[in-house]
């Protein structure tokens, strides 16, 4: 599994153009983590790129790098046309803004002393702008929030659907292009995680945003995206449009996870004869495996998976796998 | 890979202790007083003090004399005390220092055999009466101040019961139930304190411990009271502790001088403060440069004992 | 079962040797500086031996509490208060001495916890984690049990056990700690093993490993287990019946294809709706349930899902709704006045159906 090539890059609208992204940094014990090993991928205009995979695959530290929390190793990361890597800070600081980021924990990713209404109005701030208070007032409503209720309270007064649209709201005063969400639905209830789902989609629209989704539910990940791409140990394994995950995901991976999603409204339907992989431990990122990352755990995997590295190729419309077996 | 982490630790070790001995040797040369008026006493000529002055090298250069000062160390010379009798300053520190090492052992072991079971049952039922109990009767005993414990346990122990003596100090090597029988209250006395602040920092560390999952999961396997509290909790819950019986140990040898005073012992407190008192700034030199020695090791002890604690640890440094 | 309480005679009589587990009227209160905490408030349900049971619920709805409830680790004091009653095989949990409780855990019940991460002593061997148990309740040999937990750790899958039971925890990935873990809750081949959300920690790949795992081991040793979750595709794949848990009440209990395919409490079905699914296309709006669950400080009255529920009425607020069976299907019971789904056909041969892959 690769990741290495551009073919599925696009040509126009790009807002969001990643390209051979890598970010390594050292270990505690010595060695160097591969959190992502050369990736690329774009975004274009009202688009919402989902992220997939499981964890220590890189999703996160791919998210991180695109904010330069901390800059990656090496790459390029272009927010409409403007390159992010390697500028100044001051630079980065004004490039940046048009990009946010919303987090997995809502409620420690706000300090825990202030008030929403000054939560809310940090970003511009910080800036060096006035923000007046129908503004605020009306960003707290399109996130669904009472501005009359929540003002005044801080995030413990809040539950976990609250303070993520507190984030949300946070995110939506600096007028971005682009959103970046890591996990953010991951540590709620089924029930408010549908709200903030939902609420992702309308603020989407209003806004005309684009966004990139990062997680690990599959399910989740369908309902919001229009492609999909699938990552494995710091590698690309498959870009599919999100439509066509469940039935036309080629690679060996793709086709594990959705194997392995438990569905709760179809009881009993348990394959046991489908690929499954072999129990074999997610090998360790300081030491990658050559070749295809995922050979060590593929019940497809012969001797060229093990020397050469697979390369995307087409598999269909805007849909890309990175396999040597995968029948294309 | 283990050899090189030692080898970097002594490296580090060494490093601190270059420091920690030129700090020393600055400060001490910064004490006020003159150490040639210690010497003639009052009324000579000033010419006969620069004299002096030159005798003992003070008109070196500060670096020049501390280089020295290291070199003599290193051989186990201390130097001369500038007063009378005039002895070696590493024969009278040896003979100090046991007693005060004594002193610190064993109260830091009678501190710990005490605090073990009060931090255990504090913390098992945390907020209950017992708990309360013993969290008051530790700010009691920080509270009072250590002549005070003393002059009472005096009181108490050697007057009223006469169960122990006071006032007298016997060498180990007279026999170890004779020195023990000596010691037992001076080390008491310093153990109140340290029981009270071991016991505080253990029951806190113990509270967070036993709401780990994995308590529960020893519990849900049917493992008993003891059980827990020794294998499985104990251990992980020590770091606190086990800081700060390191620190305790090192500021115990240098300053136990009013337990010293109260008991009449020959420890390294007595040493210190005789010898400041006199202008001797050999003696209060080499008695130092001993306690930092003796403290930064103890610690470094400490530091490596913490991968025996927690074997995530042992991994990270290897 | 002689001392089975008589009110629950009829459950008893499903089963013919009765049933391994009655929980009736259970209540546990804990006891907050903040208030009265009634995180279980009044469930009754039965277990046989060898039968899976999935209590799913969203958190705070005292799931995990009553799991604990039911083992005996919560039990009355300072913090907390207990009434109704556990029956665990005859023995009723809550008057047991704390050394007979003992002497149950680990033996004949055993615990799954959620995070392998944190169930396991980070300072002790992956082998005393299993002999430790072992020595306790079976008093075998230092050897024996070296032996025992050898077997053990390859039961659970984890290769080469010889150099793993070496090894501290955090040597080992999430998913072969899970392993260690459930090793340890069988050691001793416990009747009813309580899986609290099992899987939760886990990627989704080694979720599935786990819960095979389980299910082989259930069969393999004919235990009962109730499997704890939020995750409604884990428990509907998985148990036989399905409690569905909502504000420390159970709504819902049911076979689990009745209950996925008919849910007939609103909370269930707003549940079942809200969940994304796979074989849907992107984009579609989800019927997320509005509002939060209620503050079992100060839980509302009547029924607890009213003031969220889209068919609520006026008899909802006044009355609390009780566990009634739906008519023809005796199983299948719920706690709703105005109930969805109920001339939805229930599945032909539920309990073929159910039994899955087993």
């Amino acid at each position: 599994m690769a990741g290495t090539g551009t073919l599925h890059l696009r040509e126009s609208d790009q807002v969001l153009s990643v390209e051979e992204l890598v970010v390594e940094f050292p270990a505690k014990g010595g060695g160097t983590v591969h959190a992502v090993s050369g990736i690329s991928f774009d975004v274009v205009d009202g688009e919402t790129l989902g992220i997939l995979g499981e964890s220590g695959c890189g999703k996160s530290s791919a998210g991180r790098a695109l904010m330069q929390l901390p800059p990656p190793t090496a790459g390029s990361v272009r927010l409409q046309g403007a390159e992010l890597t390697g500028t100044s800070r001051r630079e980065l600081r004004g490039r940046r803004a048009g990009m946010q980021m919303i987090f997995q924990d809502p409620v420690s990713s706000l300090n825990p002393r202030r008030r929403v209404k000054d939560l809310v109005a940090e970003g511009p701030r910080t800036r060096g702008e006035k923000v007046d208070e129908a503004r605020i007032r009306e960003v707290l409503t399109a996130v669904g929030l009472d501005p009359d209720v929540v003002w005044d309270r801080r995030p413990h007064e809040l539950s976990g659907g609250q303070c993520q649209r507190v984030c949300i709201a946070r995110a939506l005063m600096l007028d971005p292009e682009l959103l970046i969400c890591d996990e953010p639905v991951s540590s709620l209830d089924v029930s408010v995680q549908a709200q903030i789902l939902n609420l992702l989609e309308e603020t989407k629209r209003r806004y005309r945003l684009s966004m990139v989704f990062i997680a690990h539910d599959l399910a989740v990940v369908k309902n919001i995206s229009d492609r999909i791409m699938v990552m494995y140990l710091g590698k690309v394994c498959e870009i599919v449009p999100s439509g066509a995950l469940k039935e036309s995901a080629r690679h060996p991976y793709t086709r594990l996870l959705l194997e392995s999603v438990p569905e709760a409204h179809l009881p009993g339907a348990r394959d046991e004869t489908s690929i499954s992989a072999t129990s074999a431990e997610l090998p360790s990122p300081l030491d990658p495996p050559s070749g295809c990352r995922f050979r060590t755990r593929c019940p497809l995997a012969t001797d060229v998976c093990a020397s050469e590295e697979p390369r995307l190729r087409p598999a269909g419309e805007g849909h890309y796998v990175a396999c040597h077996h995968a029948d294309l | 890979m283990a050899l090189r982490t030692v080898l970097k630790r002594l490296g580090e070790l060494v490093l601190v202790l270059l420091i920690v001995s030129f700090g020393t040797f600055m400060l001490i040369s910064l004490m006020p007083g003159d150490p040639a008026v210690s010497i003639l006493g009052e009324g000579h000529s000033p010419a006969e003090y620069a004299a002096v002055r030159a005798d003992l090298g003070l008109n070196d250069p500060l670096f020049e004399r501390y280089l020295h000062w290291l070199g003599e160390a290193l051989s186990g010379n201390l130097g001369t005390s500038i007063v009378p009798p005039y002895v070696d300053v590493a024969d009278r520190i040896m003979g100090a220092l046991p007693v005060s090492v004594e002193l610190a052992v064993l109260g830091m072991g009678m501190a710990l055999l005490f605090s073990l079971p009060l931090a255990m049952i504090s913390a098992h039922r945390a907020g209950g009466r017992l708990d309360r109990l013993i969290s008051a009767g530790t700010f009691g005993v920080l509270s009072v101040p250590s002549f005070l414990a003393g002059l009472l346990i005096i009181m108490v122990f050697a007057n009223q019961l006469g169960w122990f003596p006071r006032a007298e100090w016997s060498r180990l090597s007279e026999g170890l139930g004779q020195n023990l029988y000596h010691a037992f209250l001076p080390a008491l006395t310093i153990a109140l304190a340290e029981t009270a602040m071991f016991t505080r920092v253990l029951r806190n560390d113990l509270i967070g411990t036993l709401n780990e999952d994995f308590i529960l999961a020893a519990k849900a396997k049917g493992m008993g009271t003891m059980h827990i509290l020794f294998s499985d909790a104990l251990r992980p819950s020590s770091f606190s502790l086990v800081t700060l019986m390191g620190i305790s140990l090192g500021r115990l040898i240098g300053s136990t001088i009013i337990v010293e005073y109260l008991f009449a012992l020959p420890g390294m407190g007595s040493l210190i403060i005789g010898a400041a008192d006199n202008g001797d700034f050999v003696m209060v030199q080499g008695a130092v440069l001993v306690i930092a020695v003796i403290y930064v090791v103890v610690n470094a002890l400490i530091d490596i004992s913490y991968g025996y604690l927690d074997p995530r640890i042992r991994r990270a440094h290897v | 079962m002689t001392n089975a309480p008589a009110l629950l005679e009829e459950q008893a009589a499903a089963s013919p040797s009765g049933p391994l587990l009655v929980v009736d009227e259970l209540r546990t209160t804990i006891h907050t500086p903040r208030g009265d905490l009634r995180a279980v408030d009044g469930v009754s349900l039965t277990l046989d031996r060898g039968e899976m049971l999935g209590i799913v619920g969203e958190s705070g709805s005292g799931k995990s509490v009553l799991g604990r409830t039911i083992m005996g680790l919560h039990t009355t004091g300072p913090t907390t208060t207990i009434q109704g009653r556990v029956a665990f095989d005859g023995l009723d949990i809550q008057q047991l001495e704390p050394a007979r409780l003992r002497e149950l855990w680990g033996d004949r019940i055993g615990m799954v916890f959620q995070d392998p991460m944190t169930a396991l002593n980070p300072v002790k061997k992956i082998g005393v984690h299993l002999t430790e148990t072992l020595r306790k309740h079976r008093g075998l040999s230092r050897a024996e049990a070296r032996d025992r937990a050898l077997e053990l750790l390859a039961q659970v899958g984890i290769p080469d056990p010889r150099r793993r039971i070496g090894q501290f925890p955090h040597e080992m990935s999430g998913g072969m700690r899970q392993r260690v873990v459930i090793a340890m809750a069988l050691a001793n081949e416990p009747d009813l093993l309580i899986a609290d959300e099992p899987t939760t920690a886990l990627d989704v790949t080694v979720q599935r490993q786990i819960l095979d795992l389980l299910d082989r081991l259930q069969d393999e040793l004919g235990m009962a287990v109730i499997l704890i979750s939020h995750n409604l595709g884990v428990v509907a794949g998985r148990a036989d019946r399905v409690a569905v848990m909502y504000a420390g009440r159970v709504v819902e209990t049911a076979e689990a294809a009745s209950l996925f395919r008919a849910p007939h409490h609103p909370y269930a079905e707003a549940l079942l709706d809200a969940i994304p699914r796979l074989e849907l296309p992107p984009h579609l709006r989800l019927d997320a349930i509005d509002g939060a669950p209620p503050n079992m400080l100060r839980p509302p009255p009547g029924c607890r899902f009213a003031p969220r529920c889209r068919y609520a009425q006026d008899d909802c607020v006044a009355t609390m709704p009780t566990l009634a069976a739906t008519p023809g299907v005796p199983d299948h019971r719920f706690a709703c006045f105005h109930p969805v789904h109920l001339d939805a056909p229930e599945p032909a041969a539920p309990t073929a159906d159910t039994a899955g892959g087993r």
